[in-house]
């Protein structure tokens, strides 16, 4: 479980949807060049990680890529860089690449893992968010995945969008329950700044969820999951059984290192934490000059390691050790008013987060930093 | 022969040569060179002033221009110092001795300012007038006691209209205290409401002046100004003292300076001194090495030697500020003087509240900015305080509402400092079972219930003068805070001015705002210690999720307790963050519970996605949020923001 994991960014998206702020492009022809950047960028860390027990690659849309620059990737990652005997291989695919052809072809490179991008299977609310497949496309890849022999299959869904009824939501739900996936994420909606939906928010376009039904969409998402038998084990993610649980973003909650390829890919090694330029143009030039891509990097102190202990820890069912607190002051008394709250309970050594606690994931750090 | 160096103006330089060269000759052989040298060379440069030498004491004055609030008194100095030319047109403002922001801002001096005027009276009789404007407000007094001690005389100033008030007759006892020559000057007779004859005869019937020594002038017209000068040069005598005895100076007043260290502000009364001697403070005992003396004209003027009858300033490198105390007396080392000046009477507070930095590691730095800042402002008194919630601090004492805010703002303003205030409160009397008398100030002293006997608190009689119009609204005040046997008087049509006892407590939380909204700016208060009177009190703490908050801890009247805690829980709700739990504020007296409040938690506060690049910007954001925590009060679970302690301070309706 600690070994390192590999992350690939491929940032091309055939659209953009209007409340994602992930970095991607839509100009295609950019792919080769890309790959080639890519190749040389391999060649960097070749030495630096040792072996990987993970791959996963996210977007933009992976899937957007052909059968021959699929491979090509693949051949690329698998001949420099060193990988476990069984390592988890992801891949982020969006229904309206699904097809049996496909399907086979990433059986046949290796992919053991697919996130389906589904976000809602509700007609509107698919034509709101701007996506390129339709309930039944998005149902249709769910099908095709699963003959094909597919039992890792997570499925991303998103709720909390604007004037979402709790009852549109739960369809959803309870619709992909029929199809019993090994995972599923629930992202609560961000409006991010710099989206188009963060303008109409501005320009009153959309309105805001709030608090209070941000709160509720999360209690219900939860609680009906879990009785369906789901493990919440991170406050987006939920897993049929412990053993699918996405091996490789685990990592990212527990400082294991990663190395992330592509543009605005983040990376972390002994304490050390970089990130890729966002860009491709200015990723694929400085790869040609013979420089890193990278656009900045930090090394995290002791106090910034603990911090995000602290926070990422609460963020997950594994929860915060107890020896991490207790040199905070008051972290006695502040620890039993949220036990009396019913934010955390107490395992053992560790102070693990209950379902309330979560929605408070973020402001609990903050309670035992001094 | 005495030769301290003086300034002229160049006016004064042309209209010297303009009387008779030979007759110039015979005052003063050795200066007429030099002062052509001076004309020519400030005519060149531009240089306004220049130095000259002066005889003797006989042609020096000191004097303190005192008066109640706003009489004009800096504006008369104003006059003063433009007669002499001291400052060009072009640099001139007015109130230009309030130098301070505040002073400037608030249209009121605050501190005392001494000015050396150079002045030649008709005769060509050449002076040094050294002027000490001084503030009008209550709350400034030991200011101006201060001051009256380096001089002579005194120009009593009366408003034309407002004739006599409360600080007026206030100031007049200080100067005969001191056995001050008096002038009364009645200011602002080009007013239209202006009452001369009226004011004439309060001076002579309520102060005891004779009505023929009253000079008329109007600071703002610059009418009779020239009455003022040869009354201050004919009327307050020359100081006395010899040049020859030991040293004594004493310190009026002091400042610090990064570079320098103390400037002493003096008096000196017996020898002289000059850069190079060795003086000795005499309370420590400390001697330091003189680096320089001079005078106060606008800016600091540099001076060969001060010598007795001298008003003027002292620096000697001392960064220790503790050596220096206002009220010490300076004497040179090699020759002491055998005893010490009498120095000042203590400076006794009568509002008091503690301060507390608001990071704690900034302790060090509050102290020292105390100390420093008591140089300058002899009326602080401070002592150490601490408190469960505010960690270390200092309980200080006021002359007044005024002064503690005016403190507060320098502190912050000139030192940099950034700090918690509690409620202000004033000094409370207990007498115990046993007999014993004690008297707090502070709530945490308060003693146990059990063993007291019997509670007094000082009491105030407020004279509130206001239009007829807002009669109603200001009874329903005094009554509501406690006032008690009410009086009018009718001093002129369609105003009226109510009397009440009322309780010092009363007053010095958000009564003159009160007041202030309430009449529209028309009210105006004053008010006299009237003594201590029984009252039931009881101390009030507020609570936080069951957490005694000490700083917010009162000690108040039982009938009044229960609005101040509803106020305080309130105020307090409305400040404190959301928190990931509940939290109950409440009032209570002794365990019993007499107001409280809620504050509830968030409902949510987590972001959804936190992936590999999230996490940077998900800490950078928590350590932002950390940085503003430090700045908060931690009392149990709760963070209590600095601003939740000042809320519970502000007025009703801010
Ligand atoms: N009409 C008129 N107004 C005057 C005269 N002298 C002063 N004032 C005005 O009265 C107000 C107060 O004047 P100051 O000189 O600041 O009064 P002060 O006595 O120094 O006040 P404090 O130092 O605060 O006690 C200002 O608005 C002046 O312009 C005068 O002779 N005639
Ligand atoms: S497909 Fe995914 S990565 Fe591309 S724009 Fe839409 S949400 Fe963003
Ligand atoms: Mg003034």
């Amino acid at each position: 479980m600690n070994r390192p994991g590999l992350y690939v960014h491929v940032p091309f998206c055939r659209t953009k949807c209007p409340y994602c702020d992930f970095y991607s492009v839509t100009s295609l022809s950019l792919v080769p060049a890309w790959l080639d950047a890519l190749q040389r960028e391999v060649l960097i860390y070749r030495d630096r990680f040792g072996s990987f027990d993970s791959l996963y690659l996210g977007g933009g849309t992976p899937t957007i890529l052909g059968s021959r620059e699929l491979t090509r990737l693949m051949e690329v990652l698998f001949q420099d860089l060193s990988f476990s005997r069984d390592p988890e291989i992801t891949i982020e695919a969006n229904p309206d690449d699904i097809t049996k052809e496909k399907t086979a072809l990433l059986r046949d490179l290796g992919f053991n893992r697919i996130s389906l991008g589904v976000q809602s299977l509700n007609e509107k609310e698919l034509q709101f968010l701007q996506r390129r497949h339709s309930a039944k496309q998005a149902e249709e890849a769910i099908e095709i995945i699963q003959a094909s022999g597919y039992t890792n299959l997570g499925i991303d869904l998103m709720y909390g969008l604007p004037g979402q009824d709790e009852s549109v939501w739960m369809a959803t739900l309870r619709r992909i329950l029929v199809y019993n996936p090994a995972h599923i994420s629930c992202y609560q909606m961000t409006i991010s700044k710099g989206t188009p939906f963060y303008r109409m928010l501005k320009q009153g376009r959309i309105q805001a969820t709030g608090e209070e039904r941000e709160r509720a969409f999360f209690l219900l998402t939860s609680a009906y999951l879990e009785e369906n038998g789901y493990v919440h084990y991170e406050i987006s993610n939920f897993a049929r059984e412990e053993k699918t649980m996405s091996r490789h973003n685990i990592k990212y909650w527990r400082h294991v290192p990663y190395l992330g390829l592509g543009p605005s890919a983040h990376s972390f090694l002994k304490g050390l934490r970089w990130w890729n330029l966002r860009s491709v143009d200015g990723y694929c030039q400085a790869l040609d000059c013979g420089r890193r891509p990278v656009e900045d990097r930090e090394r995290l102190t002791e106090e910034q390691v603990w911090l995000e202990s602290l926070f990422l820890g609460f963020r997950t069912r594994e929860g915060v050790k107890r020896k991490l607190i207790e040199g905070s002051p008051n972290s006695g008394s502040t620890l039993r008013e949220i036990r009396s709250a019913g934010l955390v309970t107490l395992h053992g050594d560790r102070i693990i987060p209950t379902r309330e606690g979560f929605i408070l994931a973020d402001s609990l750090p903050l309670l035992f930093s001094h | 022969m005495r030769v301290t160096p003086r300034l002229i103006t160049e006016k004064q330089c042309f209209q010297l040569i303009r009387r008779d060269p030979v007759d110039l000759l015979n005052q003063d052989t050795t200066n007429f060179g030099i002062l052509l040298t001076i004309c020519y060379v400030s005519k060149i440069k531009g240089i306004h002033r220049q130095r000259l030498n002066l005889t003797d004491m006989t042609q020096i004055r000191n004097f303190s221009i005192i008066a109640h609030i706003d009489h004009g008194k800096s504006t008369l100095a104003d006059r003063l110092i433009q007669y002499t030319g001291l400052v060009s047109e072009r640099d001139f403002r007015n109130q230009i001795l309030d130098t301070m922001d505040l002073e400037r801002e608030r249209g009121i001096t605050i501190k005392s300012q001494t000015v050396t005027l150079p002045y030649a009276d008709r005769s060509g009789q050449e002076y040094d007038l050294n002027l000490i404007d001084t503030p009008g407000h209550v709350d400034f007094s030991y200011e101006v006691s201060r001051s009256l001690s380096s001089c002579e005389g005194v120009l009593l100033l009366v408003d034309a209209s407002q004739g006599i008030q409360a600080q007026t007759l206030a100031n007049l006892y200080m100067a005969m205290e001191h056995d001050l020559a008096i002038i009364p000057v009645i200011n602002k007779i080009d007013l239209p409401s202006a009452d001369v004859d009226r004011v004439k005869d309060e001076i002579e019937n309520e102060l005891g002046l004779d009505s023929d020594q009253i000079i008329l002038c109007s600071a703002k017209e610059g009418t009779g100004i020239e009455a003022v000068f040869e009354a201050i040069v004919n009327r307050i005598p020359p100081p006395a003292g010899k040049e020859d005895n030991p040293l004594t100076a004493l310190i009026f007043d002091a400042a610090y300076d990064l570079f320098r260290g103390v400037i002493i502000s003096c008096r000196v009364f017996d020898g002289t001194l000059g850069p190079g001697d060795i003086i000795r403070l005499m309370s420590k005992g400390a001697a330091y090495r003189v680096e320089e003396v001079g005078c106060f004209c606008l800016n600091k003027e540099p001076r060969d030697r001060l010598s007795a009858g001298d008003v003027g300033y002292v620096i000697a490198g001392i960064k220790t500020v503790s050596d220096t105390r206002v009220g010490d007396t300076i004497t040179l080392d090699g020759r002491p003087a055998p005893t010490a000046l009498p120095g000042f009477q203590e400076a006794k507070p009568v509002v008091f509240s503690s301060i507390y930095p608001i990071a704690s590691d900034d302790y060090h730095s509050l102290a020292d900015a105390l100390e420093k800042y008591k140089l300058n402002d002899a009326a602080l008194t401070y002592e150490k305080d601490s408190s469960a919630a505010l960690g270390q601090g200092f309980r200080c004492g006021f002359l007044g509402l005024l002064h503690l805010e005016i403190v507060q703002q320098r502190l912050e303003r000139e030192y940099d400092q950034s700090f918690i205030m509690t409620v202000p409160s004033v000094q409370y009397r207990f007498t115990l079972e046993d007999g014993h008398c004690l008297s707090v100030d502070n709530p945490q002293y308060y003693p146990d219930p059990i063993v007291i006997r019997g509670s007094e608190e000082p009491f105030i009689q407020a004279s509130i003068l206001i239009p007829e119009r807002y009669m109603g609204a200001v009874m329903k005040l005094c009554l509501d805070r406690r006032g008690e046997n009410s009086r009018f008087t009718y001093p002129s049509t369609g105003r009226i001015e109510i009397r009440f006892d009322m309780p010092l407590a009363e007053v010095i939380v958000d009564f003159y705002d009160r007041l202030k909204t309430i009449t529209q700016g028309y009210g105006s208060f004053d008010y006299d210690f009237i003594g201590y009177r029984e009252s039931d009190l009881v101390k009030l703490d507020i609570l936080v999720n069951g957490e005694k908050v000490d700083a917010l801890s009162i000690i108040v009247h039982k009938d009044r307790a229960r609005d101040w805690a509803v106020r305080a829980c309130d105020r307090l709700k409305d400040e404190i963050p959301r928190h990931q739990f509940k939290i109950a504020i409440q009032g209570a007296i002794g365990g019993k519970i007499i107001s409280r409040s809620t504050v509830s938690p968030f409902r949510k506060d987590v972001t959804a996605k936190c992936y590999g690049g999230d996490i940077t910007r998900k800490r950078k954001l928590l350590e932002k949020q950390k940085k503003g925590k430090k700045r908060m009060k931690i009392v149990g679970s709760v963070m209590i923001p600095q601003k939740a302690f000042v809320a519970v301070l502000k007025s009703e309706d801010e």
